[in-house]
C-alpha cells in the first residue's frame, strides 16, 4: 500500500470525506485511543495532577479525548480544517489551532508540561510542495517546541518512519533544538504490533548527563501484544490502587454540559445509559 | 480558544519583532463561556505561569472580570475560582487576533485561529 503522506499534503489528503472515513473506523479509534495512553504513560506526568498539554497533529480529537479522559487541558494543532471540523462535533475540550507545524509554534517559553503527537511525524518528512523543505520545516517546528516545553517536560511522538534515514534525520534535527531522549520501539519482533515512539526530554540542553534514562520499550522478548498489559490498563490499574481518584469528568458533569449547550441551542446527543461512560479499549 | 491559552499565545511569524509579538490583540470579538472541572492544584500552579498583567487587561478590556491589577499575596478560594473561570471557562469564539509586530492578521472561526502563515512569513 502506498503512504498517504506520498498521495498529497495532508491538508488536501485529510478531507472530509477522509475525516469522517477515520474518526468513524472502530478500528482506527481503537488504535489510536491505545497509543495515545501509550503515549501518555511515555509522558510520564505527575500523577493525579491535570497538566496543560500539547497535542500536535490532534486531527479528530481521538489522542484529545483521551487527555479529557485523564482530566488534562490541552490545545490541538492541526493543518487540516475537516478534521478539526469533526473534533468540534465531538465536542472535544481541547483548543483548537488551523495550523501546520512545519511553520513553527508561538508559544510563550515553559507554556507546556508535556506534547503527544500521534501518527503525525512522518508527514513533516515530505517535500510536498516546492516551498516545503523538511529539513527547514523539522528544523523550526523542534527548535519552537522546545522553547514552549517546561524545563523536565517530555515530549513523545508516536510515527510511522518511511527508512532508517528518515529516522535520523528526525532524531538529529531534535536533537539539535536541544532536546535529548531516543527513539523507544514497542514490541520489535512483531510485525503488526511494532510500534514507534520518539521520546524527547527538553531542559537538558547543557547538561545531557543529567538527562533521564529512556523508558523501557515493551514486548521486546517473544511475547505478542496480547500478553502484555497495554499502558491504558496500566495507568487505570495504578490509579485505582492509589486514593481511588474520582473520575475527572463523572456522568454529571457531562450531563451538565450537555444540558449547558442544550440551552445555547446547540445539537447534544440525546442522553442514554451509554453516556459518560468510559470507553472501553479493544485489543 | 479560551483565554488561557491566549496568555501564552505569540506570533510566530520569522522575523516578527520579539518585543512587539506578544500578546496578540483581540479584535472584533465575541466570547462563549464553557464549563471546566476547578481544579485548585492546576489553578494554583497556573497563575505564576500566567502573564498576569495580560490576563488583567484581556478580562478587563473583554468585559469577563476585573481581576486585581496586582496578584494578592493571600489567595483564597474565591480568588482562585475567579482565574478559573477567566482563564478556562471563557472562549474566543470569533474575533480578529492582531499582531503588532508584524500586522499579521490571524482570524478566529467558530473558536478556531487560523495560525496558517504565508510562505513569505516562514
Ligand atoms: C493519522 S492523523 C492522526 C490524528 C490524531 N493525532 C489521532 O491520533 O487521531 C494525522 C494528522 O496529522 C495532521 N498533520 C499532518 N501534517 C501536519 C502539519 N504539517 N501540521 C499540522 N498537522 C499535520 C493531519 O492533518 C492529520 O489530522
Ligand atoms: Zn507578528
Amino acid at each position: 500500500m502506498s503512504r498517504p503522506e506520498h498521495t498529497a499534503p495532508p491538508e488536501i489528503f485529510y478531507n472530509e470525506t477522509e475525516a469522517s472515513k477515520y474518526t468513524n473506523n472502530s478500528r482506527i479509534v481503537s488504535i489510536q485511543n491505545e497509543m495515545s495512553y501509550r503515549a501518555l504513560e511515555l509522558l510520564a506526568l505527575p500523577e493525579g495532577e491535570p497538566a496543560f498539554v500539547l497535542d500536535i497533529g490532534c486531527g479528530s480529537g481521538l489522542s484529545g479525548e483521551v487527555l479529557d479522559e485523564e482530566g488534562h487541558f490541552w490545545v490541538g494543532l492541526d493543518i487540516s480544517d475537516s478534521m478539526l471540523e469533526v473534533a468540534k462535533e465531538r465536542e472535544v475540550d481541547g483548543d483548537l489551532f488551523l495550523q501546520d507545524i512545519g511553520q513553527g509554534l508561538g508559544y510563550r517559553p515553559g507554556t507546556f508540561d508535556g506534547a503527544i503527537s500521534i501518527s503525525v511525524l512522518q508527514w513533516l518528512c515530505n517535500a510536498d510542495k516546492t516551498v516545503n523543505n523538511p529539513r527547514a520545516r523539522l528544523k523550526r517546528f523542534f527548535s519552537t517546541l522546545y522553547s514552549a516545553l517546561a524545563r523536565g517536560a517530555r515530549a513523545i511522538f508516536q510515527f510511522y518512519p518511511e527508512n532508517p534515514d528518515q529516522i535520523e534525520m528526525i532524531i538529529s534535527s531534535a536533537m539539535r533544538a536541544g532536546f535529548t531522549g531516543g527513539l523507544v520501539v514497542d514490541f520489535p519482533n512483531s510485525a503488526k504490533a511494532k510500534k514507534y515512539y520518539l521520546c524527547l526530554f527538553a531542559g537538558f540542553k547543557d547538561n545531557a548527563g543529567s538527562s533521564p534514562a529512556l523508558p523501557k520499550a515493551l514486548g521486546e522478548g517473544d511475547e505478542t501484544p496480547g500478553h502484555i498489559t497495554y499502558g491504558s490498563n496500566r495507568i487505570r490499574e495504578r490509579r485505582k490502587g492509589k486514593e481511588q481518584r474520582k473520575p475527572v469528568k463523572d456522568k454529571n458533569w457531562v450531563l451538565r454540559k450537555k444540558e449547558l449547550n442544550r440551552t445555547r441551542g446547540k445539537e447534544v446527543p440525546a442522553d442514554s445509559k451509554y453516556t459518560a461512560r468510559k470507553r472501553k479499549i479493544k485489543f | 480558544m479560551r483565554l488561557i491559552t491566549h496568555n501564552m499565545l505569540q506570533c510566530h511569524a520569522k522575523g516578527c519583532d520579539p518585543s512587539q509579538s506578544y500578546p496578540l490583540e483581540l479584535k472584533e470579538v465575541q466570547l462563549e463561556s464553557l464549563d471546566a472541572e476547578y481544579s485548585e492544584d492546576f489553578i494554583r500552579r497556573l497563575i505564576p505561569k500566567l502573564d498576569w498583567n495580560v490576563l488583567v487587561h484581556t478580562a478587563f478590556a473583554l468585559g469577563v472580570a476585573e481581576l486585581p491589577k496586582e496578584l494578592p499575596d493571600v489567595q483564597d478560594e474565591a480568588f482562585l475560582r475567579k482565574v478559573h473561570q477567566v482563564a478556562l471557562e471563557t472562549r474566543v469564539k470569533e474575533a480578529q487576533m492582531v499582531c503588532n509586530g508584524c500586522g499579521h492578521v490571524y482570524p478566529i472561526k467558530d473558536g478556531v485561529p487560523n495560525m496558517l502563515l504565508q510562505d513569505n512569513e516562514v
